[in-house]
């Protein structure tokens, strides 16, 4: 997408096509040929894993939806009938439940890993950022499509979910009105969910794209931080990590069927086994695990409005990333301080979504778990826009490697290429 | 070793039930569910034939007086991974099963003294259910809802061990101090300890046809078993195709891991 184009067609067809429509050139440069550090590891292998998540999701739904009926006195029912009658409705439908859980752990570690590495440092702040939106739409998408089954799950978490913009001030209550398009949770707000489920992944899809374009114009970071200078630095994309992608993405696979086969229902809340009642509330109300630290920070929070500003702000900070690192290394590997500082912040982010599963007022090892949750969250805050930036400013970091091939190859990258 | 785990699982629950007694005065939160053990558990679990055909008896003979399936259908009883009657003896049980007829050729759905016109189920049809509707179960049940136990073994934390010990834990005495409601049972697995439903077993209750004993926890054992598979019909088949699955995905991961190594070999 990048670069000189180093395409050469070679039957007339090839040719033909390529001076009409230069698909083919466009797939060579950016899958075949495109030059990819040398250097990279297994945490570089996820945002391959990502597109098949996204692309096993879009197949196993538009399968599913083929079957399902969005309507509150059918819906529960035509979920069973996927699971009972349809011919491996219930092999389609646990990996599209199950996949959505893989779907999330793919993203938290390809995040973690571009924290970690300093991917979202020039040039590649838009990179970042378009991925922050695709988490976005994901989570969105992901909440749509647990309301789908219309269980008491399903039901109750979009209740509490769209009664969180009720806590804007004046216009709360009436957007809340609008988004359920009735006077509470009901038939028309499950159409729309429905509607809105089968659309976002399209768009996921578009804006995943323009993620790939803009990782192809500065070329992949890679766990060392520093910038491609040779061609010594790079290797061809194909063969080195298609195969090298393919064979941990497998590994993954593994991981997926297992939950598929042989615990589908380990991710789910058996109160969604329960068809939706407006009249009974279930005794704890929990989001799916993906959204937990998010839900922690929210219960943390005394004020309702404050809770929903806090919570979407704590998305809204990935956005000025890019701008809060003020060190000049990219990789935490050459960063003695920010490493510990990082790892601070994976264990809060776990706490944070271990808090989000117990109840308000649950207590553990004598500690109350809001309080966890209230430390967890200023860490989170405070990580990004006060460690962040005084860090980048105090730290010495370690003496980088002069390139990527002196690391990797050591006296032998000094002998000419073949 | 099904019945030591379970006395122990009981021994274990008394005890915490009266430490968290003495602890809290009447902490009514429900037991951890017993430690029985089942066939269909395990990566290579599958439904014992004679608990499911056993469960749906005790199914039909006890449970169903209140409770609705609304999701099982009598074809399913012969179908693969099921309880393995053959389809001439689905077609007899679900003969023998009376449900509402469709209106006739008059348009009546009574005859003419008002009864409600009934027919024989086909194997298409649906279990019947105790009652025409839910404000009739609860009529029948002092103000609770029979719950339909198609999905209950899925729908509740504990699964099968659940509803084992909901069946297995009326015979257990409540703790001085705690009172059981008018009209209600005491069962310590049951959140609040109250339970509107009666022990629905009993020794002997049913009479099994292959000669095995029907003690309670025989009872409970193939009941669960039955709704097990009522909840989740197609898991032989998920664990066998899953076996595959694994097969080929290591099979597959062994060759790519040894493309890779080739690959990258003068790489790094």
């Amino acid at each position: 997408m990048s670069g000189p184009s180093t395409y050469n067609p070679k039957s007339g067809l090839e040719r033909w096509i390529d001076a009409r429509l230069p698909l083919p050139r466009l797939l060579h440069d950016t899958v075949h040929t495109f030059p990819t550090p040398r250097n990279l590891n297994i945490w570089y292998t996820f945002g391959g894993i990502l597109a098949f998540c996204l692309g096993v999701q879009i197949v196993t739904g538009i399968t599913l939806a083929m079957h399902y009926v969005a309507n509150a006195n059918l819906a529960f029912n035509s979920v069973e009938t996927i699971m009972r009658d349809v011919n491996y409705g219930w092999l389609i439908r646990y990996i599209h439940a199950n996949g959505a859980s893989m779907f999330f752990l793919a993203v938290y570690i390809h995040m973690f890993r571009g924290l970690y590495y300093g991917s979202y440092k020039a040039p590649r702040e838009l990179l970042w950022i378009i991925g922050v939106l695709i988490y976005l739409l994901m989570m969105a998408t992901a909440f749509f499509g647990y309301v789908l089954p219309w269980g008491q799950m399903s039901f109750w978490g979009a209740t509490v979910i769209t009664n969180l913009f009720s806590a804007i001030p004046v216009v709360g209550s009436h957007i809340a009105t609008w988004l359920w398009g009735d006077f509470a949770v009901g038939d028309a707000t499950l159409n729309r969910f429905f509607s809105l489920h089968y659309l976002l992944p399209f768009i996921i899809a578009g804006v995943v794209v323009l993620h790939i374009w803009a990782l192809h114009v500065p070329g992949n970071n890679n766990p060392l931080g520093i910038d491609v200078k040779s061609p010594q630095d790079t290797v061809p994309f194909h063969p080195y990590y298609t195969v090298k992608d393919a064979f941990y993405l497998v590994l993954f696979v593994i991981l997926f069927a297992a939950f598929v086969f042989y615990s589908p229902d380990f991710f789910g809340n058996p109160d969604n086994y329960q068809p939706a009642n407006p009249l009974v509330t279930p005794p704890e109300i929990v989001p799916e695990w993906y959204l937990l630290p998010f839900y922690a920070m929210l219960r943390s929070i005394p004020s309702k409005l404050l809770g929903v500003l806090v919570m979407g702000g704590a998305i809204v900070t990935l956005v000025f990333i890019p701008w809060l690192d003020t060190s000049r290394v990219r990789s935490c590997r050459f960063r003695p301080l920010m490493k510990q500082f990082f790892w601070g912040l994976v264990v809060c982010c776990v706490l944070l979504g271990y808090c989000g599963a117990q109840s308000v007022d649950a207590v553990k090892f004598g500690i109350p778990m809001v309080w966890v949750a209230r430390i967890a969250s200023i860490y989170y805050f405070a990580f990004f826009w006060l460690i962040m930036p005084i860090i980048g400013l105090i730290e010495t970091p370690k003496k980088l490697p002069a390139s990527i091939a002196q690391s990797v190859l050591g006296d032998k990258a000094a002998a000419p290429a073949e | 070793m099904r019945l030591t785990n379970l006395s122990l699982g009981i021994a274990l629950g008394l005890l915490t039930s009266v430490s968290a007694f003495a602890a809290e005065g009447v902490s009514t939160k429900r037991l951890h569910p017993k430690a029985a053990e089942f066939e269909f558990e395990g990566p290579f679990g599958t439904y014992d034939r004679g608990a499911l055909q056993r469960g749906y008896q005790v199914y039909k003979e006890v449970c169903a007086a209140c409770h609705a399936a609304n999701l099982l259908s009598f074809r399913n009883l012969a179908e693969p991974g099921g309880p393995g009657f053959t389809e001439a003896q689905a077609r007899a049980l679900a003969t023998a099963a009376k449900i509402p007829a469709e209106p006739n050729d008059k348009g009546e759905t009574t005859d003419d003294k008002g009864t409600p016109l009934m027919r024989s189920a086909t194997l298409a049809d649906r279990f019947p259910s105790p009652y025409p509707n839910e404000n009739a179960a609860r009529a029948s049940n002092s103000g609770a809802l029979p719950p339909d136990l198609s999905l209950i073994v899925k729908a509740r934390e504990g699964e099968a061990h659940y509803v084992y010990s909901i069946l297995t834990g009326f015979h257990e005495k409540a703790p001085a101090g705690f009172k059981v409601t008018e009209g209600k049972y005491f069962n310590p697995y049951f959140e609040g300890w109250n339970i509107t439903m009666p022990p629905p077993l009993t020794e002997n209750g049913v009479t099994y046809s292959d000669g095995t004993k029907a003690t309670i926890d025989q009872q409970a054992h193939d009941v669960v078993t039955f709704l097990a598979w009522a909840a989740e019909p197609k898991m032989e088949e998920r664990k066998r195709m899953g076996f595959g699955v694994m097969v080929f995905l290591i099979v597959l991961a062994g060759l790519l891991f040894a493309a890779y190594r080739k690959v990258w070999k003068d790489a790094h």
